[in-house]
């Protein structure tokens, strides 16, 4: 284990784990006439993981920038500890970020890259060496300190960037996609690493990304922004297991938009009706393919209740995946279900499905449209 | 894979052009070079070091390549003031105004030398309008002569006619320079000064340099601007060879001269050059 503290100063996750750190008020900005964030609210914690995931365009890179100081926001607010963070200057904020393209300077050397932070901010020339030789162990590139960034690979570069941003004991780190250039086992790699060192350092983590399943395997809170607005802030198993809307239900995880009817506490789409919490007319369900499973006794009818929902299907297509295999169902109607279910064998025909009602979680439809 | 028919195609002209134009002149140059010309001012082909023995002998000739070299380090200077700071803000900081800016450091280019020549001509000259500026704000009661036909006035035409030519090169250099670099440094706590002096002006030094030198070797086998406001003074190293080709008649001495200062700008390229590869980081 390497501190990269002073012995003397507290982690800052141990010692105010759910205090706000960073609070972003209201933030609006255009570029010209095209609004790029039109009002975000948004209040980190200290020592969190968070992610900003959306599509590319929805905004959440000028997010990232507005809050390193690349860009001027148009209104709204930036705080961080008690400080307006949007009236200072870049190179006066105590934010570092690890860029998607790295970034690295390449005429410095690994080491000097490294240094960089700290020679700007003066420290003093005993400590340097040491802290740069502790940052660069902790990323695991003690023995490249004094190569050139041109013949490091991706993944190595990513690496110095991490350290060289690390090495400022910045309060608040971004992170703008920094895995997306690299290859698929690499950034699995990186993903675990990353999340230790966070865990390790105690430093709030900003990650933006565009993939739903990086955020969900590092976040502790997962904001999903959509065309400049944001849709849902939630912890992962959350944001899943309870979408807000039908953008996030659909982003986050594969699902069932379900356009229901419902009358008498009876939610009713196309062929399939379940029962239904509460109120009447059009809602919107989002219903998890892993939620519908083969219905055990064929045509035999639903529980009477309707707390058990049962429709028949034509299994129009099924792609393997291992563990599970998804099937997709024709219902009729040009309806289409999809469904994981594990270890089926190969289907063909009708089949009978059934889920449980409470697993149908009405959604809203969206702001962000 | 190219025919062999392309490959001469796309070889054979570039080649033939260089040798006609290029390097047979040159050839013949070298061979005047250690030829001689008799009292009644005939080319006599016999093979000699006379010409080179001259040059180093007769002060004369090493005084005026000093003071060609002084200018053309002066001019360098002068073009590398003026241009870096223009490129760096049409790089950095013009924004909308880039392509205009762009525009009016290219369009003197396409005025005639002689045309600009003059111009400074009428600008230094005693009756000019610059004396005339200086009376007029009563800062001097008689024209200053050392304005025109002096070194001072070459430096000042030939830093206006290649400043643009050692601000293009820098200028690229500067619009090479990934801008996140930029952003990073700002990032990691470095003021713009810092900024600028370790990621901006180290990584457009190939730049600096490409213009450093095409500021330099232009200068230095400038014959126009010396002659129009040059004067005596002001006289450089190819106005000699100029007379020694014309009203002098010695062929000989004149090549002599253009062979060494063609080697003195050849060795200067392949230095910068080696230099510029060094600076240049992948």
């Amino acid at each position: 284990m390497i501190a990269p503290r002073d012995a003397g100063t507290p982690a800052v996750a141990s010692s105010a784990a759910n205090e706000s750190l960073l609070s972003i008020r209201q933030v609006i900005k255009r570029y010209g006439k095209r609004p790029v964030l039109r009002g975000i609210s948004l209040e980190v914690a200290s020592g969190e993981f968070l992610t900003i995931l959306g599509e590319s365009g929805s905004g959440k890179t000028t997010l990232l920038r507005l809050i390193a100081g690349f860009e001027e926001l148009d209104s709204g607010e930036i705080w961080m500890g008690g400080e307006r963070l949007d009236r200072i200057s870049a190179h006066h904020r105590q934010v570092n970020t690890v860029f998607q393209s790295y970034a690295i300077f390449p005429h410095l050397s690994v080491f000097e890259n490294v240094a960089y932070g700290l020679r700007a901010k003066n420290a003093t020339r005993s400590e340097i060496p040491e802290r740069v030789a502790q940052a660069l162990t902790m990323v695991k590139m003690s023995e490249f300190a004094q190569a050139a960034p041109s013949r490091l690979s991706g993944g190595q570069q990513q690496r110095v960037a991490l350290a060289r941003a690390l090495v400022n004991r910045p309060r608040v780190l971004l992170l703008d996609e920094p895995l997306s250039a690299l290859d698929a086992n690499l950034r699995r790699q990186m993903q675990a690493e990353l999340k230790s060192l966070q865990r390790e350092v105690g430093i709030t983590f900003i990650f933006v990304t565009h993939d739903q399943e990086e955020a969900m395997a590092l976040s502790d809170r997962v904001a999903l922004l959509r065309a400049g607005l944001l849709e849902q802030v939630a912890p992962p198993r959350a944001i899943y297991g309870e979408p807000a809307t039908a953008y996030a239900a659909q982003f986050i995880g594969q699902t069932n938009l379900l356009r229901a009817e419902i009358r008498d506490g009876i939610a009713t789409a196309g062929a399939i009706s379940w029962r239904a919490a509460a109120g009447a007319g059009k809602a919107i369900y989002s219903l998890r393919p892993e939620c519908i499973r083969l219905a055990p006794g064929g045509a035999a009818a639903a529980a009477p209740d309707g707390s058990v929902a049962r429709f028949r299907g034509r299994v129009c297509n099924q792609s393997f995946g291992g563990a599970t295999d998804l099937v997709e169902v024709d219902c009729g109607n040009s309806s289409t279900i999809r469904v994981r279910l594990p270890n089926p064998g190969v289907l063909t025909g009708e089949h009978h499905f059934e889920f449980n009602a409470d697993d149908a979680t009405p959604v809203r439809e969206g702001d962000g449209t | 894979m190219y025919s062999r028919a392309y490959k001469a195609g796309v070889t054979i002209p570039p080649l033939l052009w260089v040798t006609l134009f290029l390097l047979i002149p040159y050839a013949i140059l070298f061979c005047y070079s250690f030829w001689s010309v008799s009292s009644l001012q005939v080319i006599v082909h016999t093979w000699t070091f006379q010409n080179y023995v001259q040059l180093m002998r007769n002060p004369i000739y090493l005084q005026v390549l000093f003071r060609s070299m002084r200018i053309a380090g002066a001019v360098t200077l002068c073009a590398l003031l003026l241009g870096y700071p223009l490129a760096y803000y049409l790089s950095f900081h013009a924004a909308k105004r880039k392509d205009l800016l762009y525009q009016l450091v290219i369009i003197p280019l396409w005025a005639s030398y002689l045309v600009r020549g003059y111009a400074w001509k009428t600008i230094l000259g005693s009756d000019g309008v610059l004396n005339g500026l200086l009376q007029y704000l009563h800062i001097t009661h008689r024209p200053v002569e050392f304005l025109l036909y002096s070194p001072f006035a070459v430096i000042i035409t030939l830093t206006h006619i290649y400043t643009p030519f050692a601000l293009l090169p820098i200028y690229a250099s500067l619009e090479h320079i990934p801008r996140n670099l930029v952003e990073a440094s700002h990032d990691l706590g470095a003021s713009p000064w810092s900024t600028f002096r370790r990621v901006i002006l180290p990584l457009s030094l190939p730049g600096l340099l490409a213009g450093a030198t095409f500021a330099f070797v232009l200068t230095l086998g400038d014959f126009l601007a010396p002659l129009l406001v040059g004067g005596p003074s002001g006289i450089m190293i190819s106005n000699i060879v100029v007379s020694l080709f014309g009203a002098a008649y010695n062929w000989p001495l004149g090549a002599a001269i253009s062979f060494c200062m063609m080697l003195l700008v050849v060795t200067l390229l392949f230095a910068t050059e080696r230099l510029e590869k060094r600076l240049t980081v992948s």
